[in-house]
């Protein structure tokens, strides 16, 4: 179904996925190690000052004009954490020659641009430019502060924070507010030579490609020294379980944000793993789920009432958006609900139904250059290998009692509730 | 059925109108697993004044009625069609524009029942009163959730400040107490208005059969009947060509500032060829001037000014246009004034043959890219249709656009009088 190639060059896994389907072809560099807080915010600033320049285009002006001449290719970057590893990624997407009037050859220069980017990055006498660094440090603080202003993103933020304190997953992909200021072009230059040396390499080419040329090109291009196998811990920590938690935090808002935050005790290395993907789409991930039916539906309470899985730490987080003297009601209705997946108290159409979607939901992700990385990657961040046909074989082999099963693995951790300044009715307990 | 071959795009793209007056197109694309349909009236937030279907007179209905009957459509007598898709494996969706309501679904399997299913539900109104007050309750909370979220706050309260009568100033899902009057009656005469075949178009994409999904659309439509159905006349607003006010500044309970400047166009082309010219030089005059490559940019850059939240666009719809510039800065005032000093400064002579290709450059491997996704050919195709203008006339009308097209945009818009800023910042600063 996807034909990917996957060959090592170097400590450089080089993913090839050749396909007509585009007009565009996609490069993605990928670059994965443990989440902790010595090395969360350099990582965090690391390939945005990597994207600032190069030793050929020393500036963002010069950079972006040489982009703009490859037809417009796009580059850029981000960071996320899977289970408690730290990914950064840098992507690169440039026109297909065939559509164009010029035959440039536009993805040999992009996996140049790359390998620059990495290898030979804009320098001042051994470190990274000071002022970049400094103008990119200036731009972390506000992202980082951005999330403060999106409710929806901050009582999100603030639930994993609350839950997973004293775990490395409550981290923040974006790094710490107070880590910033002191890092400077020396040290991130270090950073940046410890984790070239030391951190998981990923690269994957998609698009109108032969994986021989693609492979030849990396060869040139990317010599890195081999480095010692690393044994791969599991990616996950695992907290006693303790009592729930209730945090209720006030700020000048309209519209109340409920959060809740479960441990599930699967994650993507188990066998259970599609049973919980079954779990979470009959509970709250579609538009079909209970969730959205009885807090939306039934209750008019929210315009959003779902949840989500993070598949690679194990945790089920729902979220709602409710008046805030609803804030009893939308608990009772949303407890209910999970009561009801654990009591099987769900039907045979509404299995059926789930798998239809997450099928759906799949290929659909395989449409896209980005989805399709991000699905493959999986493997990557876990010692378990599910390949797409294994995915969608196993979705549908999960039975009721499957579902019943990984329910009762299911515990309530904490419950965040985001809310206005008013006291309400029934929304002052705790704080 | 007609063919129309994209010879340099290399894609094929069918056509037929029905008997009904619908326009149906069809994109296949080969190797997708994914079929995205969306079926589109012309008919949007700012329709809120035109003569009901069988009446004479001008008619006034709530801010935000289109919207709410976006969402009312998905209930049906015998339960939701969100139901009725994901049985089917397939997401389904809306959407309300200013000018546009459009309904979608996206599946990689039973495409044909899918289909049915969208054709079937949009067209099968069923409203009651009970339902109708419910909705209130979630629309009431969508509301909520963007008054609270700055960057909506910021985008509206710019297009507030240029408009002084033109409804597309009023928020398109409208305010708590504008839902408050909607009534099963008004939705009907909404729907009946506007949901006619011929004020509408279906656009398919994906790894289809364009011989068998056309008779099924066309088997669809001869079941049912509709009115002779005369064209809607709209109310046409009259809007001076200056902005209503110049500054607005919204305090919020937010730790980053945050600014746009918007630029409101005097007039635009009504359709074709000649409106979707002005609006490609709208986009290459904006690129230049604030692209990641400008000097511009680099400068707000490096002094701090602006972050990777910084953004410029362009929107133009029936019978108005508009752009907007911002995002999150340390000094929202400062980052307005700079702004308007690039604008009102920007000579076009000065502007450089090679940079001027540059831009076209990027603009078409903009265009390749964006021509990946079905969602954005679908629902982009069918706003260009309604203005009788062609998706696929982009790439050449972006390799003729000359310098004589920028500067008209220029010499019209970049002036004081259509400028406006909108600024939200911290509470009590």
């Amino acid at each position: 179904m996807v034909d990917e190639k996957v060959t090592a060059v170097g400590p450089i896994r080089v993913h090839t996925i050749s396909t007509d389907k585009y007009k565009t072809n996609t490069i993605v560099w990928k670059m994965k190690a443990p989440l902790a807080k010595e090395t969360v915010t350099l990582r965090a600033l690391l390939p945005y000052v990597l994207q600032s320049g190069t030793a050929d285009y020393p500036s963002v002006k010069a950079l972006r004009t040489y982009l703009d001449e490859l037809y417009g290719a796009t580059l850029n970057v981000d960071l996320a954490k899977k289970g408690e590893h730290h990914i950064m990624t840098i992507r690169i997407d440039v026109a297909n020659e065939r559509f164009l009037p010029q035959q440039t050859p536009l993805l040999a220069k992009a996996l140049q641009l790359l390998a620059d980017l990495l290898f030979r990055p804009a320098l001042d006498g051994g470190r990274f430019v000071t002022d970049i660094v400094e103008q990119e440090k200036r731009a972390l603080r506000q992202r980082i502060q951005a999330v403060y202003d999106d409710k929806m993103r901050y009582a999100n933020m603030r639930l994993v924070e609350e839950m997973c304190q004293g775990e490395p997953y409550a981290l923040s992909p974006n790094g710490e507010l107070e880590d910033v200021d002191g890092i400077t072009a020396e040290g991130l230059y270090r950073y940046y030579e410890r984790a070239l040396a030391e951190d998981e390499l990923d690269l994957y080419v998609i698009g109108d490609v032969v994986e021989e040329t693609v492979l030849d090109a990396v060869k040139q291009r990317f010599s890195l020294p081999d480095r010692p196998k690393q044994a791969r811990a599991s990616s996950v920590s695992v907290k006693p379980q303790g009592e729930v938690r209730e945090v209720i935090e006030r700020q000048d808002v309209k519209q109340g944000k409920l959060n809740i935050g479960y441990r599930t005790n699967v994650t993507y290395e188990d066998d259970d793993y599609y049973a919980l993907q079954m779990f979470n789409g009959i509970f709250g991930g579609f538009s079909h789920s209970k969730l959205f039916i009885n807090v939306r539906e039934k209750a008019s309470l929210a315009y959003y009432a779902a949840s989500r899985l993070e598949s690679h730490k194990g945790l089920l987080l729902v979220m709602s958006g409710i008046e805030p003297a609803n804030y009893e009601k939308a608990r009772r209705i949303i407890d209910e609900q999970m009561q009801a997946m654990k009591n099987g108290d769900f039907t045979d159409e509404e299995m059926a139904q789930t798998k239809a979607v997450i099928r759906n939901q799949l290929l659909e992700t395989l449409d896209t250059p980005r989805g399709l990385v991000e699905v493959l990657y999986h493997n990557v961040v876990s010692t378990r290998k599910r390949p797409i046909d294994e995915w969608l074989a196993g979705t549908d082999q999960v039975t009721r009692e499957d579902v019943v099963r990984v329910a009762g693995k299911v515990v309530l951790d904490t419950v965040y509730f985001l809310t206005g300044m008013e006291a309400t009715e029934d929304g002052k307990t705790g704080v | 059925m007609e063919k129309r071959v994209y010879e340099t795009l290399q894609e094929t793209l069918f056509y037929e109108k029905m008997d009904n007056g619908l326009d149906v197109y069809i994109l296949p694309k080969k190797g997708f697993n994914k079929t995205y349909a969306v079926f589109t009236t012309n008919y949007g937030s700012v329709d809120n004044q035109f003569v009901p279907l069988g009446k004479t007179e001008m008619k006034r209905v709530p801010d935000g009625i289109a919207h709410f009957l976006e969402h009312k459509l998905f209930e049906k007598e015998d339960g939701d069609v969100f139901q009725q898709f994901s049985k089917q494996g397939a997401s389904a969706n809306a959407f309300t524009t200013f000018t546009r309501t459009a309904y979608l679904f996206s599946s990689t399997d039973n495409v044909e029942k899918n289909l049915e299913t969208l054709m079937d539900f949009v067209q099968t109104p069923y409203f009651s009163d009970k339902t109708v007050e419910k909705e209130k309750g979630i629309i009431g909370q969508e509301i909520r959730m963007y008054d609270d979220n700055p960057d909506w706050r910021v985008y509206f309260g710019a297009i507030e400040s240029m408009y002084h009568n033109h409804p597309v100033k009023i928020d398109i899902a409208g305010t708590v107490e504008s839902i408050a009057q909607i009534t099963k009656e008004l939705l009907y005469e909404c729907y009946e208005t506007f949901y006619h075949p011929s004020n509408m178009l279906l656009f398919v994409v994906g790894p289809v059969d364009e011989q068998k999904t056309m008779q099924q659309i066309r088997d669809n439509q001869a079941k049912k009947s509709f009115p002779q159905a005369p064209e809607v006349k709209r109310f046409s607003y009259e809007e001076p060509s200056d902005v209503a006010k110049k500054k607005h500044v919204i305090p919020m309970h937010v730790q980053t500032n945050k600014c746009f400047v918007g630029i409101k166009a005097p007039s635009v082309p009504e359709t074709g060829e000649q409106k979707l010219r002005h609006e490609l030089a709208f986009h290459v005059a904006l690129d230049y001037l604030f692209g990641k490559s400008s000097p511009h940019y680099e400068r707000l850059y490096r002094e701090g000014l602006i972050d990777d939240t910084f953004m410029y666009d362009y929107t133009e719809e029936r019978g108005f246009g508009f752009a907007l510039i911002g995002g999150d800065t340390r000094d929202a005032e400062r980052l307005a004034s700079e702004i308007q000093t690039v604008l009102l400064s920007f000579s076009w002579e000065a502007v450089k043959k090679e940079e001027f290709e540059r831009v076209k450059k990027k603009k078409i491997g903009a265009f390749l890219r964006a021509l990946n996704s079905p969602e954005y050919i679908a629902n982009q195709f069918t706003r260009y249709a309604f203005y009788g203008s062609n998706l696929f006339d982009i790439l050449p009308a972006l390799s003729s656009l000359a310098m004589d097209d920028i500067a008209a945009v220029a010499s019209s818009c970049f002036r004081d009088s259509q400028i406006a800023v909108c600024e939200v910042v911290p509470k009590g600063q």
